[in-house]
């Protein structure tokens, strides 16, 4: 069973050919870009084509399958209308499948489901490393608005600190949003002096 | 108050601005609905996400909404159209160095067709045009256009699917050479100087139908209440949108990265009926370009889905027989319009179906609430479109 993935993002197209080497499927084609995409399809006549859901080419590729009569077989999309659940997931996951007409539903399912599990991990992995960024960015204002406390007040770092605590606190806010206020309120006031 | 939540999926398309506007001027919000708009970048991805239920409701292309419902290439799922979201706004766009050896007009769609045919003869080669689906309008109202004017689709040029994000590219690297494509994806192309607006759909038909709100009919079933205050909601987003001291504001919010990530300016064109046709040129007046209000725009006709399946038909897009023609009656709901409507100062057409194209001058017509002034609605070639008998009207392409 050969199966195409098109992912603008080469890193998740990665990621989901390892999920699918590991599960002993090896005839795997990673494809991206926009060149000629149509004619490489052609020419490797996948049983399975995995594209992201934001992908715009997927109304392009649907016309392909419905009309080309290059494509070597017919290219049905997934349409089980009894398993709405997988397909639900997959959209949730953000990925859409087409497959080869009268290619056994359990093999099907199987590649799908892998599929779901590792876009959805790879969506964990950037909603951890952005998250991760900002709180590296937060860290960093923080450290300015203490500093600009330590010159202002004449003070160490534990009271600069305990004065953005305390702001915070009796504002509602948290301290990294204080923190913001103050490096801004900093940079205006510098440009006038 | 409690608000009950719809989530409604999107392209970036000057015609969702009457879903965005809904949702960010607080429309949605006074008829206690909380919105949540999902953007995509294919219309098969809004299509998937609502018959799968990932949405509640989608801006969506009207031929697609019926191909859905009749089962074209797929399952049939029923779907149901209460609200036009945009009469026109798209346009046909060539490559610059094509559109220099053009005399065209927008105005006068046949003499730019019949130039058209001449330039295809001088070229000797079949001319590649992009549209952004099979069952769009812009396919339908391309090919009426260019049958008018004695260019064969099928033969005189290719038609491919070009997704409207990647339409500046296609045209700028001579993969097609033209395209008809909703706005601001034609002005882009225009601005980075690789092509030129040849013609615009509200000249072909001028008032063609456009983008509809689809539901699942079982969504609309089930959530009647809700679909009704989303409907109103449309309706004073669409008032609010047609105002000319709007149009600012209103090209600015959907300027943004969540949204359409254009520049307002370029937004601002279609709001304002006003094109730039080509790079460095004065900004022209389209009449009509783009409506979204007036003249009871959003009025889902029966005649307008109807129109849109003969030519699914006369394409072969679509097979014609009676039952298949009583779904698409049945997509377009203007009973839903009414009585979401009623009470409200929209005027409410006492009629559910018209002849298209029948009206030359503007007419006062039928209301059971308010009153109501159609302007013209012909097509560029004169015909005209009765609901009653559709194979009659086929017979004569």
């Amino acid at each position: 069973m050969r199966i195409a993935i098109i992912d603008e993002s080469a890193a998740r197209a990665a990621i989901i050919e390892e999920g699918l080497r590991e599960a002993g499927m090896t005839d795997i084609v990673l494809l991206s870009g926009r060149d000629a995409l149509l004619a490489r399809l052609t020419a490797l006549a996948p049983d399975v084509v995995l594209i992201d859901l934001a992908n715009p080419r997927r109304d392009e590729l649907e016309e392909a399958f419905a009309v080309s009569a290059a494509l070597a077989r017919p290219i049905a999309m997934f349409v089980d209308q009894t398993d709405t659940e997988t397909i639900g997931q997959a959209i949730d996951a953000g990925v859409s499948a087409y497959v080869v007409d009268g290619l056994k539903k359990e093999r099907i399912k199987s590649v799908l489901d892998l599929a779901v599990k590792r876009f959805n991990a790879f969506t964990q992995m950037r909603d951890a490393l952005d998250a991760a960024k900002s709180e590296l960015a937060e860290r960093k204002t923080i450290d300015k608005a203490k500093a600009i406390l330590m010159r202002n007040r004449r003070c160490d770092e534990g009271a600069a600190y305990a004065a953005l605590r305390k702001a915070a606190m009796d504002g509602g806010r948290r301290i990294a949003d204080v923190a913001e206020a103050l490096v801004t309120a900093e940079r205006l006031l510098g440009d006038n002096r | 108050m409690t608000s009950d939540v719809m989530r409604i999926g999107f392209l970036p398309l000057v015609d969702a601005a009457l879903i965005i506007v809904a949702h960010e001027f607080g429309f949605a919000e006074a008829e206690g609905l909380q919105l949540q708009l999902v953007r995509d970048m294919s219309w098969a991805s809004v299509r998937d996400r609502l018959i799968y239920g990932r949405t509640d409701a989608a801006h969506l292309v009207a031929p697609l909404a019926l191909a859905t419902s009749l089962g074209i290439g797929r399952p049939a799922v029923p779907l149901i159209a209460p609200f036009v979201l945009g009469l026109n706004g798209n346009a046909i766009t060539l490559r610059a160095e094509l559109a220099e050896q053009l005399p065209y007009a927008l105005d006068d769609p046949a003499a730019t067709g019949r130039a058209l045919l001449a330039l295809i003869g001088q070229l000797g080669r079949r001319l590649r045009i992009g549209v952004v689906h099979r069952h769009s309008s812009h396919n339908l109202m391309l090919r009426y256009w260019l049958a008018a004017t004695g260019i064969d689709p099928l033969r005189d040029v290719e038609i491919v699917i070009v997704p409207p994000p990647y339409t500046v590219d296609a045209l700028r690297s001579g993969e097609i050479d033209g395209a008809c494509v909703g706005e601001p994806w034609n002005s882009g192309a225009v601005d980075s100087g690789c092509a030129q607006i040849i013609a615009v759909t509200s000249a072909i038909w001028r008032r063609g139908v456009e983008k509809v709100l689809a539901l699942r009919a079982d969504t609309a079933d089930a959530r009647a209440p809700e679909l009704a205050a989303l409907l109103r909601a449309l309706h004073r987003a669409g008032a609010y949108i047609a105002m000319f001291e709007h149009h600012e504001t209103v090209a600015n919010v959907l300027a943004r990265p969540a949204y359409l990530d254009a520049p307002a300016e370029r937004i601002q064109r279609s709001l304002a009926h006003r094109l730039v046709l080509k790079a460095g040129g004065p900004s022209a007046e389209v009449p009509n370009f783009l409506l979204t209000h007036d003249e009871a725009a959003n009025f889902p006709w029966t005649s307008q889905a109807l129109w849109l399946y003969g030519q699914m038909v006369r394409w072969g897009d679509a097979e014609f027989s009676s039952q298949s023609e009583s779904i698409v009656r049945s997509v377009f709901r203007p009973d839903l319009y009414r009585r979401a409507l009623r009470g409200t100062g929209a005027p409410l057409p006492g009629a559910s179906a018209k002849v298209e194209g029948g009206i030359e001058s503007s007419v006062a017509v039928g209301t059971t609430q308010g009153r109501l002034i159609l302007g013209p609605d012909q097509f560029f070639d004169n015909r005209s479109f009765d609901p009653e008998n559709l194979p009659n009207y086929l017979a004569q392409f």
